[in-house]
């Protein structure tokens, strides 16, 4: 079990507030994505829940008991970090089992379950070897490993794939997909990359300078942003965002239309303009549009390959049902 | 890229430290010489550097008139637990000072340093009076008490700049793993800084096997280590050179083969953080 409760959940630094009373509720056996810019409380969060940092204010509650005061190592819970924070000095195989150690586990409970994650995860011809004589992908599975030998309430990922290459990103991120379809637990992961979030999630939760700017499925948040933050964060490439005539026809501040959501054209089309740079990637081909009288390009989506170049005009037609509207405060019109 | 360097350039410098190295440590090669002379060697003019009647006789005296054994026991016991009762209290606040340090901790690691600018000698009369009230004027528990106390600021200091290297997230991580307070320092702190600790351990006992003043100041037989030893032939029989040599080659020598084995260790603790 691992349902995680946050009622008026607040963190100040002494005077400086970085997280402003919060609720939310995580279901058991989802996976929960905080996602947000640098600095906007996400990994905070993620402390909070853990018991590494302190709640000021408010209730952090586990399958319903209290665990406001509970220290972290009595919480249920296990962490993975963008470090790996391994044990140096021990090999993997000691690493894997330090939690079942710590917990007072018999000897040959700890060696099972050490080699079960280690077989889950590739890492039986490794299990003498310290982190040091590990690749960044392998040291990352043996945090994993840390993690799941103890059979938690919920697993908590900061950052974890940020110091690996973009390959090895994309297959530890399966990785961690399939071990949660198999584990069924409960996973919060923190990141700032939102292709992550949203290949991952159950839930994303996106994160502003501490607040709850939207909580939703994937979907949800791509197809109704509530706000131009989470319109802009959620996404790629960006959302376009148009203010002025364009908006004002439409009864709205801004507007705002994906760059799939615009079909490119040579010869016709209401938005007229001229192509800047086009960036070519086989499957699809983003062009970087220069609206008359307009100075921010706007990005465009074409299936494959499209003969268009530099300076070419073009003309775009937007999907007007795909279009998103949004008032003077930012906030979406329905 | 590595800095090339003339050969000429290189050999006089070579010479120069050779030079300067051989100067520093000449008085301790001259002493173990002069043990090995008779007492009318040990003074001949001009002096005599290798072409003399090399005798043992000096140490057989030394150890005959004053019980070298014993000296050395308490050396030991006085070097060695003053470091234990050190670490023992320098870990857990090194420990504190590094990982939740609070407003006042930069404060008070110069507090602790600025303890060691005092001169000893001011508050020798109220400590020595301390022990005589107390019954432990030349005990060895005494001394390995103030020993602990000269010493701790530098042992919390070294502790300290170690602990700072490792990082907060592998402590971080031990406690969600389940580790308790004492755990962590003891199964991921402790064998991490194990150099740090290493060095800090060899430099204090180092500290403690060399401290003249308090040691002859506060034993008079029972307690009394090496120091002691060492100065109970340099007066009043001042002119015995060759005995007082030998005491003080057999007083130097354990902390000179410690010292000689363990140099990598020491060099590489002292330098730490300076240079990574």
């Amino acid at each position: 079990m691992g349902r995680i409760t946050l009622d008026k959940v607040r963190k100040a630094f002494g005077e400086v507030e970085v997280i402003p009373p919060l609720d939310l509720t995580i279901e058991d056996g989802e996976f929960v994505v905080f996602v947000g810019p640098s600095g906007c409380g996400k990994s905070t969060l993620l402390r909070l829940i853990a018991g590494l940092e302190d709640v000021t204010d408010g209730q952090i509650r586990i399958d319903g008991q209290d665990a406001t005061r509970v220290p972290p190592a009595k919480r249920g819970l296990a962490m993975v970090f963008q470090s790996y924070a391994l044990y140096p000095h021990m090999s993997v195989r000691k690493n894997i089992a330090f939690p079942l150690k710590m917990a007072g586990l018999p000897q040959a409970e700890q060696d099972k379950r050490v080699t079960n994650a280690a077989s889950v995860l590739n890492l039986t011809d490794y299990l003498e070897r310290r982190p040091g004589q590990l690749s960044g992908g392998q040291r990352q599975r043996v945090a994993i490993g840390r993690a799941i030998v103890r059979e938690p309430a919920a697993f908590l990922f900061d950052e974890p794939l940020s110091n690996l290459d973009a390959a090895l990103r994309v297959g530890m991120r399966l990785e961690i997909s399939e071990l949660h379809k198999r584990l069924e637990t409960t996973m919060i992961y923190v990141t700032h990359d939102q292709v992550e979030a949203m290949t991952m999630a159950d839930k994303i939760v996106v994160l502003r300078a501490g607040n709850i700017e939207q909580v939703g499925s994937p979907l949800e948040l791509y197809k109704e942003p509530r706000n131009l933050f989470v319109a802009g964060f959620i996404g790629s490439p960006k959302m376009n965002l148009l203010d002025g005539d364009e908006a004002a026809r439409r009864n709205a501040a801004t507007i705002g239309v994906r760059p799939e959501h615009i079909v490119p054209s040579a010869t016709e089309g209401p938005w007229q303009g001229t192509v800047g740079v086009s960036e070519h990637l086989g499957s699809d081909t983003f062009f970087h549009v220069h609206l008359d009288g307009r100075k921010e390009p706007i990005t465009v989506r074409a299936g494959g390959e499209v003969d268009m170049h530099h300076g070419d005009r073009i003309f775009l037609t937007p999907d007007e049902s795909r279009i998103h509207r949004f008032d003077a405060e930012g906030l979406r019109i329905p | 890229m590595a800095r090339a360097v003339p050969t000429q350039r290189r050999i006089t410098l070579s010479v120069v430290a050779w030079v300067i190295a051989l100067l520093i440590f000449f008085p301790i090669l001259w002493t173990i010489l002069t043990s090995f002379k008779t007492e009318a060697e040990a003074v001949a003019d001009p002096p005599l550097f290798l072409n003399f009647a090399w005798t043992l006789e000096n140490y057989a005296v030394v150890q005959e008139r004053s019980d070298y054994l014993r000296y050395l026991w308490n050396s030991i016991a006085i070097a060695g637990g003053s470091t234990l009762l050190g670490l023992i209290i320098a870990v857990p606040a090194a420990w504190s000072m590094a990982f939740v340090p609070g407003k006042r901790t930069k404060d008070i690691l110069l507090w602790m340093l600025s303890t060691k600018m005092l001169p000893a000698v001011g508050v020798l009369y109220p400590i020595r009076l301390i022990l005589i009230n107390l019954g432990l004027l030349d005990t060895k528990f005494a001394l390995i008490f103030i020993l602990t106390l000269i010493n701790l600021p530098i042992i919390v200091w070294m502790l300290y700049t170690y602990f700072r290297e490792i990082p907060g997230e592998i402590l971080e991580a031990a406690r969600m793993d389940g580790a308790t307070l004492w755990s962590e320092i003891a199964h991921v702190l402790t064998p991490m800084a194990v150099p740090g600790i290493a060095s800090t351990v060899l430099l204090n006992i180092i500290l403690a096997w060399n401290e003249a003043f308090w040691t002859l100041t506060l034993t008079t037989v029972d307690a009394a280590p090496l120091t002691a030893f060492i100065a109970s032939y340099s007066s009043p029989e001042g002119l015995f050179y060759a005995k007082l040599s030998a005491a003080s080659t057999m007083a130097i020598a354990p902390i000179l083969i410690m010292g000689w084995f363990s140099q990598k260790q020491l060099v590489r603790g002292l330098t730490f953080g300076a240079v990574k």
